[in-house]
């Protein structure tokens, strides 16, 4: 199925990797299409940096079957199409003698780029006036910063990010997304490692959820809210504790006020733990009833999504030696 | 080609950021110089004594000094990329092991290069401006005993290739690189010297100078010695002082050991996973 779709850039087919006894990943298969944003989530150990060093050819695969823009990736030899990676590693520190504009130009060199592109990156990511400072004297955002314009050299096809926006202030790591928007939008496909889940629903496609060295859940935010069967929350304002309708009281979650002033205002704001089937049934029940003024819903977040996937993993521990 | 060419640059760069040239030169300076002055001190007199004897006393300080700092420039080169996390990403990039491999020696071969040529240079300067020894013979003889210093400077540099990609961390690449000079450097010439005296002096003289081949910094000397013509061989080199070996000879040895290192560190490299 992957191989008649031409947009599809990387191609995973059952791959397992493991180091001696160590099982690194375990029949792992996901394809990404140009223009997508795969965010791939995890605990540490979980198998994300091993993935991604599979897609970019620095390791390969003990089983199974790696393809990334129509080659099987090896980083032996010179090869061409590796021209079109980006890849920020975790915790990457510079050549801390040369300067941030020696050590991008460097980068640009090797991948076949010209000292206008490393300067028009520099600018990108606000580094112009520090360009000429060696690096060591750098905080730890400018040398993030410095990271993020060496994957982006070159408007890659593949952009490979293992915490991108770590040390980056708010306003460089909003600008670091519309970065990636703008690319996604060029048909580069995106694998975007984070902790820092919050900022990151609003960015990605799908989610790849990761423990243990195997996928625990893939699929767009809609899809894996669905899959989790975890409620939304419907938040009503104007009803009282005391005066919900007694079909809506099983989604009653009753919370526990500490001050005066937010029990005043828990009075009337009340929270319903709705499945996602049920949510019009509620809303049409709720809407009918005069005292409701006002009502929000709230989807599960991603880090409610996050926990979900991750805690159920553990509460099956055995099925990874059955595997071993 | 551009791909070596950029890594050498950078880490020609590297190493003059580092005052590693400056550092270098100057050692190199000032001990030649020193040697040329004082180097007949031993024998009561001050001042330049002899073309041959100050080129003998140049070679004795060199193969002491250069396999050091070349260990010491280089023993980093590997084990310090994967330590900071640069070789993770520059294996996704467009570049070859091999490229890297090369562009790496290449660029720090030069700051020995350099180093040794400026160095060395200024105590030649030196002579032929107070001496009256013809500056053509000075010059001659500075030129080849550069070429071999040199040489000298890559063979380490090699070896301290291999080193770097063997472990894993920096401060074990440095303590091999430092048992490594110690080997070439004392270990070696002793370990030549019990077997004459264990065997009363009963081994061939022909195998024992082969024996001198297999260590590159008596490869250096020999070479300087035939060089200037020395009357006396010192020490563990006088098992080779009847036996000539020819300088064409001498010299393949110093290639080949700057060869088959790099060699063995491109196959290592190759076939290191991160």
């Amino acid at each position: 199925m992957p191989k008649e779709q031409p947009e599809t850039l990387v191609s995973l087919e059952s791959v397992y990797k493991s180091y001696g006894e160590v099982h690194a990943l375990k029949d792992i298969s996901v394809n990404i299409k140009a223009g997508e944003v795969l965010g791939l989530f995890g605990h540490n150990g979980a198998g994300k940096t091993t993935l991604m060093k599979l897609v970019l050819g620095i390791i390969g695969p003990s089983k199974g079957n790696v393809l990334t823009l129509g080659h099987a990736p090896r980083s032996i030899g010179s090869h061409h199409y590796r021209r079109q990676f980006g890849y920020l590693p975790e915790n990457v520190s510079f050549y801390d003698h040369l300067s941030g504009r020696e050590v991008l130009r460097y980068f640009a060199q090797l991948k076949g780029y010209n000292k206008a592109e490393a300067e028009r990156l520099l600018k990108e990511v606000g580094l112009e006036n520090s360009a000429g400072r060696a690096v060591k004297t750098y905080s730890k955002g400018m040398r993030q910063r410095l990271g993020l314009a060496q994957a982006l050299l070159g408007s890659p096809k593949l952009l490979v990010l293992d915490e991108p926006t770590v040390g980056l202030d708010p306003i460089a790591t909003h600008d670091f997304y519309i970065t990636v928007d703008r690319l996604k939008s060029q048909g580069c496909a995106v694998i975007l490692c984070s902790h820092i889940l919050p900022g990151v629903e609003k960015h990605i496609d799908r989610a790849m959820i990761m423990g243990g060295g195997q996928k625990l859940a893939i699929g767009n935010l809609d899809e894996l809210r669905r899959d989790s069967t975890l409620p939304i929350e419907i938040q009503t304002h104007g009803i009282a504790a005391n005066e919900i309708h007694e079909t809506l009281l099983q989604y009653h979650r009753s919370t526990n006020n500490t001050t005066d002033q937010s029990y005043q205002q828990s009075q009337t704001t009340q929270s319903l733990f709705v499945p996602i089937e049920e949510k019009m049934t509620v809303i049409r029940q709720l809407s009918s009833d005069h005292r409701l003024n006002d009502l929000e819903i709230k989807q599960p977040s991603l880090q409610e999504i996050y926990t979900y996937y991750t805690t159920k993993l553990a509460s099956k521990p055995h099925q990874e030696n059955l595997h071993g | 080609m551009d791909k070596i060419y950029a890594v050498a640059l950078k880490e020609f760069k590297d190493g003059f950021r580092n005052r590693w040239i400056i550092a270098i030169t100057l050692i190199f300076a000032v001990f030649s110089l020193g040697l040329s002055y004082f180097g007949s001190a031993a024998s009561g007199t001050l001042g330049f004594s002899s073309l041959s004897s100050t080129m003998i006393s140049l070679a004795s300080l060199a193969v002491i000094l250069i396999p050091l700092i070349s260990l010491m420039i280089a023993y980093n080169a590997f084990v310090g990329e994967y330590e900071q996390g640069t070789m993770l990403l520059l294996l996704t990039y467009p570049l070859s092991r091999t490229q890297m491999l090369l562009g790496k020696f290449f660029g720090q071969g030069i700051i020995i290069a350099m180093a040794a040529l400026l160095g060395f240079g200024v105590a030649a300067l030196a002579i032929i401006i107070s001496s009256d020894v013809p500056a053509i013979e000075v010059l001659q003889a500075f030129a080849w005993f550069i070429v071999s210093a040199i040489l000298l400077g890559w063979v380490f540099i090699a070896i301290a290739y291999v080193i770097s990609l063997v472990v894993n961390e920096k401060s074990r690449a440095a303590g091999l690189a430092l048992i490594t000079w110690f080997v070439f450097v004392l270990v070696f010439d002793l370990a030549l010297l019990a077997l004459l005296v264990g065997t009363k002096g009963d081994v061939d003289g022909q195998l024992l100078s082969y024996l001198l081949l297999v260590n590159p910094t008596d490869v250096f000397r020999l070479i300087n010695y035939q060089i200037v013509n020395a009357g006396e061989y010192s020490g563990v080199l006088q098992i080779a002082q009847e036996t000539q070996t020819n300088l064409v000879v001498l010299f393949g040895v110093m290639l080949a050991w700057i060869a088959l290192p790099l060699a063995l560190a491109g196959t290592i490299f190759q076939k290191r996973e991160l």
